[in-house]
């Protein structure tokens, strides 16, 4: 296989954008990753995405995609993974470059969520948990983390407080990010006073609904030099796991093994540790999300991920900050973007161009994208 | 074909039809045609235990459509006594009656409603026991 590497990273502001397509997110995206890497073709393009047809009634996203972009002939692909699916499109473009079936490879995440109404766009949501046997009977996916919530707080003693300060960090984060959905700093208190969604959670313990995408461009790391002016940064390692779909079926409720497994796969391709990691992004859907992947990963042991953000250990300045993008609960979490737009955040963090944000001397990163309830978990690392 | 959707899951809504792996032992809930204990395919039909317990629960705010009425109600995570896992709301019970360990049994009733076909999908609900 061949190393790999980002030349070029590309995203939208995410928010409600209720003046741009579904069309317009993708190729807006695409196009602002073309032009950071400063290539002038792509060989070709996988574009992640959950739900096109229940949000907006679009099939074949990957041909709309070439088609809008004007790269006509190259082979496009739609890759499929819940809110995992930018994440899968990833690890897709990765394996066609370091197959050597393509030079350069675009991959794209994307999601328009708000074409529906809130109720729709619950339901759609809830298609990533098992449709005859948890959706059926009225769970929903805030629902179903609350239930992992419960679980891990009735365990291990965590609180509603402890949760609360994941969503204050990356809210802290993500008033220093540009292209988050959210830019303003929220309190312990307004998320404890914020309406319960799925007891216990808060809406503000949940990443809002959200339009976005996000880009970027592979090739092989040894062509990076030529085809670009952009330091390449190096995708080091990938891992992928898949669990029951059925939260119920699940012998122990505060575990997610599919992210503990993606994580040594991707560790292991590496020949890395948990500790070398410098910063990361977690797929913080809910706050729970974010602690209970901090244990999976490594980062922190195993019942002590409720304490990592009060006690400022994943804060920016902390030893090992945790979503600096402001994470999905405050940039914003368009499912099928998501898993691309962390690679955006970690490419920028180890280019030194998050500006305010920068982690100093970032060297190594990691990217955590979960679909569903912990069905699907992959993980990247990222190496300058 | 929403009809046929909802008559073809019959046994396993109305009968809590489950599948005892012969290889392992272990009950399925839904039948499966592959056991992920032990990977055997070889099953008999067995009846869910009537009674269990709940593992892990919330109440539901913010429904889907197909459940807007019916909001708040609790969904749980349940154990039944024969080690079978499964998820229902849990009926007849207040918000702050729900209690992690509580034990529940389940009965018959009218679970939803599906646009505008109309077709009414019947199923298990767990309640409290007494
Ligand atoms: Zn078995």
């Amino acid at each position: 296989m061949r190393d790999v590497a980002v030349i070029g990273v590309g995203m939208l502001r995410f928010g409600e954008l209720w003046e741009k397509s579904l069309r317009d997110l993708c190729v807006e995206a695409s196009l602002a990753a073309i032009r950071d890497a400063g290539v002038e073709r792509i060989d070709s393009l996988v574009v992640g995405c959950m739900a096109s047809g229940l949000f907006t009634e679009q099939e074949h996203l990957s041909n709309l995609l070439a088609d809008s972009l004007g790269m006509g002939p190259v082979p496009a692909t739609r890759v499929e993974c819940a809110c995992a699916s930018g994440g899968v499109a990833l690890r897709s473009g990765l394996m066609e470059v370091a197959s050597g079936m393509s030079e350069i490879v675009l991959v794209v995440g994307a999601e328009k969520m708000t074409d529906v109404s809130g109720e729709a766009c619950t339901a759609t949501l809830a298609t990533a948990a098992d449709q005859e046997y948890e959706a059926f009977c009225g769970a929903t996916f805030p629902g179903l983390s609350a239930m992992i919530a419960r679980a891990y707080m009735e365990k291990f003693g965590a609180t509603s407080a402890q949760l609360a300060a994941v969503a204050v960090k990356n809210h802290a984060n993500g008033a220093l990010n540009p292209l988050a959905q959210y830019q303003s700093k929220i309190t312990v208190e307004e998320v404890l006073k914020s309406i319960m969604v799925a007891d216990p959670l808060h809406v503000l313990d949940c990443s809002p609904v959200s339009d976005g995408a996000a880009a970027c461009i592979l090739c092989p790391l040894e062509r990076a030099a030529k085809l670009s002016r952009k330091a390449p940064v190096r995708i080091s390692g990938v891992g992928f796991a898949t669990d029951s779909i059925a939260l119920y079926r699940r012998p122990e409720l505060t575990r997610l093994p599919a992210i503990e497994l993606s994580a040594q796969r991707a560790f292991k391709m590496a020949g890395r540790k948990p500790s070398d990691i410098q910063v990361a992004e977690l797929h913080d859907a809910f706050t729970i999300m974010e602690i209970c992947a901090l244990e999976e990963v490594g980062i922190v042991e195993r019942g002590q991920g409720a304490q990592a953000a009060p006690a400022g250990r994943t804060a920016l300045n902390g030893p090992i900050p945790v979503n600096t993008s402001g994470g999905l609960k405050s940039k914003g979490h368009p499912v099928g973007a998501t898993g691309v737009a962390q690679a955006h955040e970690i490419v920028l963090q180890l280019r030194g161009e998050a500006g305010p944000r920068q982690v100093k001397g970032a060297r190594i990163g990691l990217t955590q994208n979960m679909g569903g309830t912990g069905g699907s978990s992959v993980v990247h690392i990222f190496e300058a | 074909m929403i009809t046929a959707r909802v008559w073809r899951e019959r046994r396993q809504r109305y009968l809590n039809e489950a599948a005892r792996c012969k290889g392992c032992g272990r009950i399925h809930f839904p039948p499966r045609q592959v056991c992920d204990a032990c990977r055997g395919s070889d099953f008999e039909a067995v009846r869910l235990a009537e009674t269990g317990k709940v593992l892990s629960w919330s109440i539901i705010r913010v429904p889907p459509p197909a459940f807007a009425q019916e909001a708040p109600y609790a969904v749980a995570v349940l154990e039944m006594d024969d080690g079978a896992r499964m998820m229902a709301q849990v009926a007849d019970v207040a918000p702050e009656e729900m209690r992690t360990g509580m034990r529940v049994r389940l009965e018959f009733r009218k679970i939803r409603q599906y646009g505008r076909t109309g077709i009414i999908a019947y199923g298990h609900k767990a309640v409290p026991v007494a």
